[in-house]
């Protein structure tokens, strides 16, 4: 057993509340140990990438007791690289948020960050059904406090909606977590794979039941129609930082999706047939439609960055509807990508915001450095409405060429292009009201000019924007990872055979 | 019993339903107090419903016993569902005090988007 896969979990949660309880005081010290296990964390996940791109599944038995008794944490290709992505995004958002003094607004920033990281990097490790709802709470719990982190009347009530929609989701995994206990007696994900498939289809029905259960509770964190309308309000008043972090929060939530689905409900599977395929279908094309109006519609500028990952979140799930391997890859890529978008747009976000002092759509007095941060705009704009050459266009191609199934292509292809369009036009208006109207406005002359950002404050956005260069660069390795990443998620035998195998006997 | 069980998963579930939709913070904190009764309770019952029997396996008799793990699952759930209905009075302890009601819905002013921190 290699102990290093528990690392990610353990690293965080043992970090936390030294940082809580040890360093609270010193935001200096805090910064540097946040800092150094995120870091530690990218290095240990980097590790992981490579061990897992072997091709074998490493399964992690905690307490050293088998599956299914024991509850067991497995590496594979999909979990290796969503870790290595968490990691990543943390190093960018703590540098944003300690450069730009976020952290300093409210208590505990750093503590509830590496808490943050602790629940997504353990939901997108474990094997087990009831300790993937355990970290989901983990992360929910550190990302309300993130969430209201700074206060204000406003952020407070968008923060009481986020809780109770997220403790309403909770409730109903717990519903959906006893169903599946009570028709197969199990709760591993890969036990669950192979009493699922016994269950003969005369008495399915229950299966079927938390199956579908099983998908709204994940559809909820992943923003799908019709249970998307949590995000817009809880982006839009989330600290900028924290909202960029949470462009991963919505991937676990595709990860899930693409995991329990694909293993244990996939549609080869006679108990569901293609059942969840059916309605994440329609679900994904319509959030793809009310992301793109919403870009259309937004007057301020964090609820429309809010709905174009709305609009992303539509094209990931359409591709994951399929549910075959080469569109599960389109899906991966996308996912790698989007992410990357939508940190970098709310990044820059924040420093534009900061500095107008407010985040309306209307032509205001041009602030400082406003150039660089047009163009930093443009870029991310560009790699989230998929234009060419970022890797936003790579790989609106690559979900486009995995819809080509007849009863996929015409609804799936139309969603995705008009989507595109309708976000593509409003983002470019709102950059040309942003970054270029005010050019023509002369600024007031008694105020004086907000202070330009420093490049530690620059640097974190610009480099969202260039991992989105460097995927679409070396589009050809990362493409081949994900294709394997891919065939051995949908190498149901393999996975099943690893995680039940008792290595003692 | 099964009658007792599931009417009373049913009938919490509808009243916390029905308090969730609620439009001010309290009834919607019973709300879900009500349902994570609701769903312990049914999840309690996930394991077989078996009366005055030991959550241990005999090795020396044949004896009746309950499925354990439920037990392990609820004891879980109750804990994190207790520490989530915490957090969310204080959150929405929070709003109270910096909006002055304890409506769930944002106010206009709040949809314009004038209060950025």
């Amino acid at each position: 057993m290699n102990h290093w896969i528990i690392a990610p979990v353990i690293l965080p949660a043992l970090l936390a509340p030294v940082i809580a309880f040890v360093m609270r005081h010193d935001i200096t010290l805090a910064r540097a140990a946040s800092f150094a296990g995120n870091a530690a964390l990218a290095a240990i996940a980097v590790g992981l990438t490579v061990l897992a791109a072997g091709g074998e599944t490493h399964v992690y038995r905690l307490g050293d007791w088998p599956a299914p008794f024991g509850i067991v944490l497995v590496l594979d290709r999909l979990s290796a690289i969503l870790v290595l992505l968490t990691a990543v995004l943390g190093l960018l958002v703590l540098t944003h948020a300690a450069a730009s003094g976020w952290d300093r607004r409210g208590r505990h920033f750093h503590a509830l960050f590496q808490f943050q990281l602790m629940g997504i990097c353990g939901a997108f490790l474990t094997g087990d059904a009831f300790n993937l709802f355990v970290f989901f709470e983990v992360l929910l719990i550190a990302s309300y406090g993130l969430m209201i982190h700074g206060g204000g009347r406003v952020r407070l009530q968008a923060g009481l909606q986020y809780v109770v929609m997220n403790l309403a989701g909770s409730t109903l995994f717990l519903f959906a977590l006893g169903t599946l206990y009570a028709t197969t007696g199990t709760l591993n994900i890969a036990d669950l794979a192979v009493r699922v498939r016994e269950i003969p289809v005369e008495d399915a029905a229950l299966v079927r039941v938390a199956a579908m259960l099983l998908m709204i509770v994940f559809a909820i964190k992943a923003a799908l129609f019709p249970i998307q309308f949590w995000l817009p309000g809880t982006y839009a008043n989330a600290p900028a930082p924290v909202a960029a972090l949470f462009a991963v929060m919505t991937k676990v939530g595709a990860y899930a999706i693409i995991r329990i689905h694909t293993i244990v409900f996939g549609p080869d599977i006679a108990a569901t047939a293609g059942l969840p395929g059916t309605w994440l279908f329609p679900a994904a094309a319509i959030t793809m439609a009310v992301g793109a109006v919403g870009v259309m519609g937004a007057r301020r500028l964090m609820p429309m960055l809010a709905f174009s990952i709305v609009g992303s979140m539509g094209t990931l799930m359409l591709a994951v509807a399929v549910f075959t391997p080469q569109a599960t890859t389109a899906a991966l890529y996308y996912l790698l990508h989007s992410t990357f978008a939508g940190a970098a747009l709310f990044l820059l976000a924040d420093l534009v915001v900061t500095r107008r002092g407010n985040d309306a759509l209307t032509p205001q007095p041009a602030t400082a450095q406003t150039g660089l941060y047009a163009a930093i705009f443009f870029a991310a704009a560009i790699g989230m409405a998929g234009m060419p050459p970022l890797s936003g266009f790579l790989g609106k191609l690559l979900v486009l060429d995995a819809l080509r199934a007849p009863e996929h292509l015409v609804i799936g292809w139309s969603v995705i292009l008009v989507g595109s369009l309708l976000t593509i036009v409003g983002l470019a208006r709102a950059g040309s009201v942003l970054f270029w109207k005010p050019t023509a406005i002369a600024p007031p002359d008694d105020s004086a000019p907000a202070a330009p950002a420093g490049p530690l404050e620059i640097a974190p956005a610009m480099a969202a924007v260039g991992l989105m260069a460097l995927l679409a660069a070396f589009a050809g390795p990362v493409t081949g990872f994900l294709d394997a990443t891919s065939a051995q998620l949908f190498d149901r035998e393999g996975y099943i055979a690893a995680v039940l195998t008792d290595p003692e006997g | 019993m099964e009658l007792v069980i599931a009417s009373a998963v049913g009938i919490m579930t509808a009243g916390g339903v029905y308090l969730v939709l609620r439009l001010r913070a309290f009834p919607v904190i019973l709300g879900l107090a009500l349902l994570s009764y609701a769903v312990n309770v049914f999840l309690f019952a996930s394991g077989r419903l078996a009366v005055n029997a030991p959550p241990i396996l005999s090795k020396y008799a044949d004896v009746p016993y309950t499925d354990p793990l439920p037990q392990a699952l609820v004891l879980t759930a109750i804990v994190i569902s207790f520490g989530m209905t915490a957090v969310l009075v204080m959150i929405a302890l929070g709003a109270f005090l910096e909006a002055g009601h304890d409506r769930i819905d944002m106010d206009e002013e709040a949809e314009n988007g004038d209060a950025k921190a």
